[in-house]
Formats: structure tokens, C-alpha cells, sequence
């Protein structure tokens, strides 16, 4: 196990990606975040909290569960069950800017199924993608509009984001997968 | 994706009474995962695409049954319903041959009601595809008492601790062994009530208290759930009349008076008002009686969800 970035690493890097997103987003435009479960979760709050800060005023910000969604659901290659969780969106998706957000883009298949799982929604009016780190190794036509950290990372290894609302602690780890 | 450490390892959801309180509150939480579903606008996810289920009701239903084909095509499996009044089975099938010949065409989940107790473990042991129990005989109906613990979960938080007095026709009612096993399990302190002409034998061996009086014990009960007189199961006369019964045995205007403010009003349904409920009471602030339908089809939508999927990782194993 190494550790890809520390507690500071994390809050410089969440600082780049906010960077990234105001540089390039309208102030005026009719912006909502949403997080994917569950470390996306907490990184879209984190984000929420900097834009209102920016913006002066609340932007909304819900979390989408992608269990459903999923292409992998009927063969579950680790033994962990997925678990069910609430779609939380309480504003309308409609003619929204977007702001997905997530941890770790690998495969881009998590991507793939919060796109289904937000168009089944509502039509915003465009998504973009923001995660803390892309680690590459894609297996679909997917890329991130705002990118925390890009990640060399060998195929056999996992990256871990841990965040202290779930986890205690703020880090991001590199594992060796159990399971390949 | 959350991944919880716990493992759902079911494939078939015959009755509660093997259920862990683990296993209980893991449906729960997964059906919590499906609540939101009907306030969406588009409500249907793929989950179970390309896959099949067939409803075999071999007694009348309307809510079970419904909600089990709403719940299917929400999870966008196809849904093939039987009847028996349109089958082979008058034709002299048998219950095991009609299911094997379902299988045969790529069924994936056999949800089934039937008349004989023990009629859904039998199925269990005949064939591949995962079995639901929506009711058999005088045994169990597991996922009306699921909805039935999710709707006071929702109400009250928890059942631990709770006193929740079931009233009526506890002979003849599978909903009440699927009820004492879910609300014991889960923490609740269940009082059986009514007239000890229909109170199964079995009541001995189980673990909750039994009243014949429902005055005497409707000022301490958290939570009510009225049973239906099932006049088509009954032989002989269990009571002097049904007037009679509702004296002594109907949740009443007069009766809530007498009751914890606070009280929660349930019944399985379907109702006969005047009969074990009055009508204002049925209709009043207390009754959750119509979250407990529109929970069905979220606690349904789970237990097709997990059954399906320890059915896979099963296969994947194999």
C-alpha cells in the first residue's frame, strides 16, 4: 500500500479542482452538483460549500445512487454486496448545468451508469464531470472535464479514496486489487 | 457505490421465520433505497432487464399481485402472470410440472401464491429459478409483513420495544406467523388478539403474549393491526355472529378514545369496514393503512432485487 496524497495533498487538490470548475463555468449559469455515492458524496458537499462561498448564493446539490445502473450488476466479480441506497435529488434536473462529481475515474463505467441514472431525471442542460483523481485504464469513451490529480497507476492496483466524514481520515491510497 | 460488509445469500424468500434480524433490516434498508422511486418521472430503472418473472396466483389477490407486476416492470423484468382459472392446471398439472414447464421458457424468478402451506418450499426444491413466497395457505405471506415492519419503522423509527397487538382471525392468517416473526425479531413485544376459537394452536410455542379481550389491552398498544375475518377459510361457527365479533373485536371510534393517542392504525386489507375496523378509524389520522400499500411495492421491488442477485452470485460460484 502507498499513499497517493495526504491529508494536505487532498484539500490542495480539491482546491485545483474548484480552481478548474470556476475558471470555466459561467457565474450565471443555472449550476447544480450532484455526487455519486459515496465518496463522491462527501467531494460534491466539499465543492458545494466552496461555490456557494464563490457564487454568493446556494447552489443545489443532491447525490445519485448508481446500484441500479450498473452494467456489472448481474455479475458481481468481488464477493461485497452492492448496497441500495436513495436517489437524492430534491431540485429539478431540467435545463440544469450539471456538475458531476466523483472520486476515482477508472473504467468509466460508474460514469456511464450516473449518466443513464441522471438522464432517467430530467434533460439538464449539459453534465460535466469532475473527480479527484483519474487513474486511466478506461474502458469506455468517457473523460473528465475537471481532473484533481492524474494518477500512474498500475492495472493490478486499486485506488482508495478515504475521507474523514466516512472514513476518519482524509487520504488516498494505492492497494493491490484482491481480485482481478 | 456504498458496499456494506453484510451478504445477502438468499436466492429464494420462502418465509421470515429463517430470517436473522440482520437479514430483516437489510431488506428494510434496501426498500428504503427503492422509496423514492415513485415520486420520479420516469419510474423504472434496468436492473433486472432481459430477465423474467412469472406470477403464479393460485388464490385471488389484488394488492399482492398487482403490486409484485408494478414492482417487475419497474425494474424492467418482463412479467408473465398466471391464473389458475387459465391453466393447465385445470387440465390436471401438477403445481411442480406447471413450474418446470415455466422454467423451461427462461423463467428467472417464480413469485407464488397457493392455497396449501409449505407450497413455495416445495417449488424451492424442484427447480433453479428463484422463488417468492406472496402467500401460501395458512403459512406465511413474508413480504406483506416486511411492508408491514417498514410502515411502523417509518412511523416510529424502530419497533424495539414497541407493543403491538394483533387483532382477529390469528388461525387462519399467514399475515400474522409472517408478523410475529418479523416484529419479535426486530425488537417489538407482539400481543395476539382475540376470540380463542381462532387462535391457532401454535400460539403456545410462539413468543408473544395472548389476550381474548381487546379492552383489556387496547390502552397499552403502540401499534394495532386489524386482521380480516376470512370467512371463505372458515368451517363451523366461530363466533355467534358477526355482530358479535365486532362488539367485542372492532377497532371502533369508542375504542381509540380508550388508546394511546399516538396509536398506529394497520391493516393488511383487504378491509371489512364495520366489520373489524369502522370506517373513521380506517380513514382517520392514526391509520397508516395506505403507506402499507404504497410501501409494498418498494419492499417488493427489494426482495426481487436481492433474490436475483444472490441467484447470480451463485451461478458466478458455480
Amino acid at each position: 500500500m502507498k499513499i497517493l496524497l495526504n491529508s494536505d495533498q487532498i484539500h490542495t487538490t480539491v482546491e485545483a479542482l474548484f480552481s478548474q470548475i470556476i475558471a470555466d463555468i459561467s457565474p450565471n449559469s443555472d449550476l447544480a452538483i450532484i455526487g455519486l455515492r459515496s465518496r463522491g458524496e462527501i467531494l460534491a458537499q466539499r465543492l458545494n460549500r466552496k461555490l456557494n462561498e464563490q457564487l454568493g448564493r446556494e447552489i443545489p446539490c443532491g447525490t445519485l445512487d448508481i446500484t441500479l445502473y450498473r452494467d456489472d450488476i448481474h455479475s458481481p466479480r468481488s464477493g461485497v454486496q452492492p448496497t441500495v441506497r436513495a436517489t437524492e435529488i430534491a431540485f429539478d434536473v431540467n435545463d440544469k448545468f450539471i456538475l458531476l462529481v466523483d472520486d476515482v475515474l477508472h473504467t468509466g463505467r460508474s460514469v456511464r451508469a450516473a449518466m443513464d441514472a441522471l438522464t432517467d431525471l430530467g434533460r439538464p442542460r449539459a453534465v460535466r464531470l469532475a473527480v479527484l483523481v483519474d487513474r486511466g485504464d478506461r474502458e469506455l469513451p468517457i473523460r473528465a472535464d475537471y481532473v484533481g490529480l492524474r494518477a500512474e497507476v498500475e492495472p493490478n492496483e486499486s485506488v482508495l479514496v478515504h475521507l474523514i466524514e466516512e472514513d476518519q481520515v482524509d487520504e488516498v491510497i494505492v492497494e493491490q486489487s484482491e481480485t482481478l | 457505490m456504498t458496499k456494506s460488509t453484510f451478504q445477502w445469500t438468499r436466492k429464494h424468500l420462502v418465509g421470515l421465520r429463517e430470517l436473522s434480524r440482520r437479514e430483516l433490516e437489510f431488506i428494510l434498508d434496501t426498500a428504503k433505497g427503492f422509496e423514492e422511486f415513485s415520486t420520479r418521472s420516469i419510474k423504472k430503472v434496468p436492473t433486472l432487464r432481459g430477465k423474467v418473472v412469472v406470477n403464479m396466483f393460485f388464490e385471488d389477490s389484488t394488492r399482492t399481485r398487482n403490486s409484485f407486476t408494478l414492482a417487475a416492470s419497474r425494474l424492467s423484468a418482463d412479467v408473465i402472470e398466471f391464473t389458475k382459472k387459465s391453466s393447465a392446471v385445470n387440465k390436471g398439472e401438477t403445481l411442480v410440472d406447471t413450474a418446470r414447464n415455466l422454467e423451461a421458457m427462461g423463467v428467472d424468478i417464480v413469485v407464488i401464491r397457493h392455497g396449501a402451506g409449505g407450497a413455495p418450499a416445495l417449488l424451492c426444491r424442484s427447480i433453479n429459478a428463484c422463488v417468492v413466497n406472496a402467500g401460501d395457505g395458512y403459512n406465511e405471506h413474508p413480504t406483506q409483513a416486511l411492508l408491514d415492519v417498514y410502515t411502523i419503522r417509518q412511523a416510529r423509527g424502530t419497533l424495539d420495544g414497541l407493543k403491538i397487538g394483533i387483532v382477529g382471525d390469528i388461525s387462519h392468517s399467514r399475515v400474522a406467523r409472517s408478523n410475529i416473526y418479523a416484529m419479535t425479531q426486530l425488537g417489538a413485544e407482539v400481543t395476539l388478539i382475540g376470540p380463542p376459537t381462532l387462535m391457532p394452536p401454535c400460539v403456545r410455542k410462539l413468543p408473544v403474549k395472548v389476550s381474548y379481550s381487546l379492552d383489556a389491552v387496547i390502552e397499552e398498544l403502540d401499534v394495532i393491526n386489524m386482521l380480516r375475518i376470512q370467512f371463505e377459510r372458515m368451517g363451523g361457527n366461530p363466533f355467534p355472529s358477526v355482530r358479535e365479533y365486532s362488539h367485542y373485536f372492532g377497532l371502533t371510534v369508542e375504542r381509540m378514545q380508550r388508546a394511546k393517542p399516538d396509536i398506529v392504525v394497520m391493516h393488511p386489507g383487504p378491509m371489512n369496514r364495520g366489520v373489524e375496523i369502522e370506517s373513521e378509524v380506517a380513514d382517520g389520522p392514526n391509520s397508516i393503512i395506505l403507506k402499507q400499500v404504497a410501501n409494498g411495492l418498494a419492499i417488493r421491488m427489494a426482495v426481487l432485487f436481492l433474490v436475483n442477485q444472490a441467484a447470480m452470485q451463485t451461478d458466478v460460484k458455480s
